[in-house]
């Protein structure tokens, strides 16, 4: 395929061009019928279609710069039957390529690749981690306690009053036989993850800055959105001068931290026996911005967290092994977390259940 | 709980904003409005509430109106009633009260020729809009009341009392009907309103069929009554009774409300025709007053509401002045002790409030929680990680690099997965009340959660597995109960990813083995091997195949045990494919350090490799081989692999081909020949004393 001179046009009336253009077409397809190998193919397309020297621009430069405005567009229609005619002589080619011209050691490299199996991790385990590191950029430590605990630590030490109705087993999964212990003695299994707190200020003295992840478990039947085991986050912060306004500057960082810096925070009094003032923060929704839609229930607002001021009360429970927790000279927040809730909005998981079901077809979108 | 709008505006005259705006207020303030439904023109909106249980006080309408004349510093309409005077008694009704400890104000007040009829007017238009049944003006006019003021109040049909009233403990099998119709049998734990013969009604909960009112009525005897919140709660739940009544006692009724439910009451039932007889009696226990009506005040500091509040937005601690006006607003008498300091007498509808915290929790709730200042508290102290945060991180990641995808199953287990599943028998842990009786003990073990976990795959068509799950296992018993972290892995199916060109591999126990040794070569530990017992032996956990199955022991502990699991155990959980498991004690597994990678020098000699072809009887195990070559202390032998292992229909039966990899190397100097085949003529020696038969002549060799 050797360049040839521009083929020289007589005239721009209808029939110069048609032949003028019949003479290229032959060019084209007496090439064609001599592809062989995809070596010839791309020399062809070169020779052809090439960006800069291709004949087609070539021969399309020197023609459409001496046409007249009338025979502009009957000139760009040649064209392009043309270049149609080449286009499809390369993808016919492409079909029927000789065996001969393809080396005996080649393969299908269309096939799918081998991919290595990667392990997925847990979703709620994924989560959790990424709670964890937002707090442990703000100076926390991670904690952890026991699943079986003692009403002492679950319930009494957090100010829970004795006929408290989270106590009643129909809330509580309990131990058997605990009847004739003395009710702070009882084992159950932990309903919260706040337990934690009173066991970290019984170890050591303020500043206290901790999070603590763990499984909780509570007397509940299971549906789409809740199940008798699940996850949480808690955190604590104690020392002098940490005041309400510390606690939601901390919060509302942390969501931003979490779901992004556009969200914003609302604070709600909430009631929890071992907080006061409690709150309940809502963060802007993180689907709609605030807008509402279904994820939201329309109100542009999705409930996340419990949070509040540490009660005094709690801080006389651990006074007697750690004299240091006096209410009066210091003060502190909580806050805690569901991290299946979390897990659930942020990936789209509908069922609770699914978290615990250990099926693949479930997990493996979280490799 | 549903409220109207229009009931609290009654309350709430200068009210200025619209139904939506005021509900959004309480909401933002902890009176929470779920939603608020338009009733038509004129009649107002409907609020569904979600009263914290802390908040009895609120649970009505007259509650709710105080919160919002606090929030708005408006007016709130005082509630006065003027009754008609009352006619002389001939014989007043005595009131005794038995059991003071349980019922701490006891008020009542007689009515008579009264009439029975449909209640009409603001009560019918009410009751329609909230969709609370009409019964008749006697008893729609109490829960009136207790929907206006939170304060339930009781009508007898005074005729059929025999004698005064008695308030008593219940007598141990004494039975009551009420007026559900449902007869109870009481305890002393019950406190009950009698007379002198029978009791009247189960006090705080529900009145009794006996002296119910009916269209007969002609004389009423109208209790407003202060009861113990303990009993209330006990005896609501003992006979599983939720009133609207219970749920208010149970909570902290108002000590002063009583006087005030009784007048609002009587006013309404005597619209339709009646009159007052006699004295209204009320009998009150001091000491119940004391602990509840008449508290000291509490001592507030305004250095201590900045101490705990901080700043609000405008970067300025709350002033005194607003908290004055919030604390007056909610009820509360407050008179300054100093600069800084109030001594505040509490409202006797708020039970709730008792210390200093809990005032400043309501100056912040009333201020509104948003209008305080968002800040970050600085820290001198440092952030420690869990000692085996690094640990865990290691495993998980290193599981997941090896296509083991992690699992949370459940912490519960079958009575029988328990004992077969103990690592200790007769150390298991039952609940008192478990979510169903097939899920009756707290595991001891994770490997039936990763046997439940496989058994959903499979059924579902996924047959390529491998799973793990990190998580604590539970020991002991009622008495004590020790937690302690495991690992389990569980594995089935093909080892390599399937491809059209590739053939495929089932898993195998040396699949197993292989990611058991990959995890443990992360830890530092001075011995480590794997060795297996015969079925017989009670040291071989019993889901274990008892020829496929290895103990993991290192430095002198057990670490776990793993390999294919038991076919008796296959065969009841239906498992047609053979599935591999293994679970491995993390806290032993952690007391060992993560290894350090230490780089040691390359050689830059060449290295030499020697395969060698034994025949050896089955009897001969490859670690003896090994123990062997390494026992020749050759320092130049640095790796001995078996490369294949076949059997050759060539030789005897009972014995296996071994094509033996040994490669040499020094750090000093290139191997000479001599060399090689001094060591060479050692292995062969060594090989043929095991028991092993060359299946070429060494010669070949040099």
């Amino acid at each position: 395929m050797s360049s040839s001179q521009i083929p020289v046009l007589e005239s721009y009336g209808s029939e110069h061009l048609d032949a003028a253009f019949q003479a290229l077409q032959a060019d084209v397809a007496r090439q064609a019928a001599e592809l062989r190998t995809s070596e010839d193919r791309e020399q062809f397309r070169l020779y052809w279609l090439g960006r800069k020297q291709g004949r087609l621009k070539l021969i399309s430069d020197v023609w459409l710069k001496n046409a007249p405005a009338e025979a502009r567009k009957s000139l760009g229609q040649h064209f392009n039957q043309l270049k149609q005619q080449i286009e499809q002589a390369l993808e016919a080619d492409s079909e029927t390529l000789a065996p001969s011209s393809v080396p005996a050691d080649a393969i299908d490299i269309t096939l799918p690749g081998i991919r290595p199996t990667l392990g997925a991790e847990h979703p709620l385990i994924r989560t959790m981690h990424e709670i964890i590191r937002v707090f442990e950029h703000m100076g926390y430590s991670v904690g952890v306690g026991p699943e079986v605990e003692t009403d002492y630590y679950n319930f009494e030490a957090l100010n829970f009053p004795p006929n408290h109705p989270a106590r009643d087993t129909q809330d509580t999964l309990v131990v058997a036989n605990q009847q004739h212990k003395p009710l702070r003695d009882r084992l159950l299994l932990r309903t919260h993850t706040s337990p934690v707190q009173i066991r970290t200020m019984e170890r050591q003295p303020p500043p206290i800055r901790i999070v603590i992840p763990g499984k909780v478990h509570r007397n509940d039947a299971a549906d789409a959105t809740h199940s008798p085991i699940f996850h949480q986050v808690e955190g604590l912060c104690v020392d002098e001068n940490i005041t309400f306004s510390d606690l939601k500057g901390t919060l509302d960082h942390a969501m931003k931290q979490l779901f992004g810096s556009n969200v914003r925070t609302r604070f709600f009094p909430s009631f929890f026996p071992f907080t006061e003032p409690s709150a309940d923060v809502q963060i802007s929704c993180i689907f709609c911005g605030g807008k509402g839609c279904r994820k939201c229930k329309h109100s542009g607002w999705i409930e996340l967290l419990g949070c509040g001021m540490v009660n005094p009360a709690v801080f006389e429970f651990v006074r007697g092994k750690q004299p240091a927790y006096d209410p009066k000279k210091i003060s502190g927040f909580a806050f805690g977390m569901g991290v299946d809730r979390i897990a659930m909005m942020k990936y789209g998981i509908s069922d609770i259940g699914l978290l615990y079901s250990g099926d693949m077809r479930f997990l493996e979108q979280f490799a | 709980m549903k409220i109207l709008s229009t009931w609290l505006r009654s309350y709430l005259p200068n009210l200025a904003v619209s139904d939506h705006q005021l509900a959004d207020a309480l909401t933002l303030r902890g009176i929470a409005v779920d939603g608020v439904f338009d009733l038509g023109p004129g009649n107002g909106s409907l609020l569904e509430m979600d009263i914290t249980t802390n908040r009895v006080d609120a649970m009505n309408h007259y509650g709710i109106a105080r919160e919002a004349a606090a929030i708005y510093d408006i007016p709130l309409k005082p509630l006065e009633v003027s009754l008609p005077a009352a006619k002389p008694a001939k014989q007043p009704v005595p009131i005794r009260i038995e059991a003071p400890e349980l019922c701490g104000r006891f008020t009542a007040r007689v009515l008579r020729d009264v009439n029975i009829v449909p209640s009409t007017g603001q009560i019918a238009q009410r009751f329609s809009l909230l969709e609370q049944k009409l019964i008749s003006n006697a008893v729609d006019a109490t829960n009136f009341v207790t929907m206006a003021i939170g304060h339930p109040t009781h009508a007898f049909d005074l005729d059929k009392l025999e004698g005064g009233i008695v308030v008593r403990r219940a007598h141990a099998g004494e039975k009551l009907r009420l007026l559900d119709g449902t007869e109870r049998t009481l305890v002393p734990d019950d406190l009950v309103v009698a007379d002198e013969k029978k009791a009247l009604a189960l006090a705080g909960v529900m009145g009794g069929w006996e002296t119910m009112i009916t269209p007969a009525t002609k004389s009423i005897l109208v209790e407003a009554a202060w009861f113990d919140p303990g009993t209330v709660r006990r005896s609501s739940r003992r006979h599983g009774l939720h009133t609207d009544a219970s749920h208010r006692f149970e909570r902290g009724a108002d000590f002063n409300a009583p006087a005030l439910a009784s007048a609002l009451v009587c006013d309404l039932i005597l619209m339709a025709g009646g009159s007052i007889e006699g004295d209204f009696v009320d009998v009150v226990i001091l000491e119940l007053a004391a602990r509840t009506s008449q508290r000291p005040p509490i001592s507030l500091h305004i250095s201590e509401i900045t101490r705990i509040l901080g700043k609000t937005a405008d970067g300025q601690p709350i002033d005194p002045a607003t908290v004055e006006r919030y604390l007056t607003a909610l009820g509360a008498r407050i008179e300054k002790t100093s600069a800084e300091s109030y001594a505040v007498t509490l409202p006797s509808w708020r039970l709730d409030l008792a210390q200093e915290i809990d005032l400043i929790e309501e100056i912040a709730r009333l201020h509104g929680y948003n209008r305080f200042a968002n800040t970050l508290p600085s820290f001198s102290g440092g952030v420690t990680e869990l000692p085996w945060a690094g640990k865990e991180s290691f495993l998980r990641r290193t599981l997941r690099a090896a296509g083991y995808t992690e699992t949370i199953s459940s912490t519960f287990c079958s009575s029988a997965d328990a004992n077969l599943f103990a690592q200790q028998s007769n150390s298991i842990v039952q609940l008192g009340n478990p979510l169903s009786e097939e899920v009756g003990f707290l595991r001891p073990s994770l490997v039936p959660g990763m046997l439940s976990m496989l058994a959903h795959n499979l059924n579902r068509e996924v047959d390529d597995l491998r799973l793990f799950e990190m998580g604590a296992i539970f020991t002991g018993n009622s008495e004590r109960v020790q937690e302690k972290p495991s690992l389990v892995l569980g594995a089935t199916g093909t080892a390599i990813t399937p491809h059209a060109l590739s053939s495929l591999r089932d898993y195998s126990f040396y699949d197993l083995k292989g990611i058991v040794e990959e995890l443990l070569a992360g830890f530092v530990t001075k011995s480590m091997y794997m060795d297996a017992f015969h079925a017989s032996s009670t040291l071989m956990p019993p889901w274990l195949h008892p020829g496929r199955a290895a103990r993991l022991v290192a430095d002198g502990e057990t670490l776990g045990f793993f390999g294919e699991l038991a076919p008796q155990e296959s065969q009841s959980s239906k498992f047609r494919q053979t599935i591999f498991i293994g679970e491995f004690n993390l806290a032993r597994l952690f007391q060992h350090a993560l290894r350090q990678p230490v780089a040691r020098e390359l050689s830059r000699f060449p290295a030499v490799v020697r395969d060698f072809s034994f025949t050896f009887p089955d009897a001969v195990r490859w670690q003896q081989i090994a123990e062997t070559l390494t026992s020749l202390d050759i320092s130049e032998m640095c790796s001995t692999e078996p490369r294949e292992i076949f059997r050759d229909k060539k030789e005897p039966s009972g014995s296996y081909a071994l094509l033996l990899r040994v490669v040499f190397q020094a750090q000093d100097r290139t191997l000479r020949l001599e060399e090689l085949q001094e060591w060479a003529h050692q292995i062969f020696a060594a090989l043929m004393e095991l028991g092993g038969h060359p299946r070429f002549p060494l010669e070949l060799l040099l």
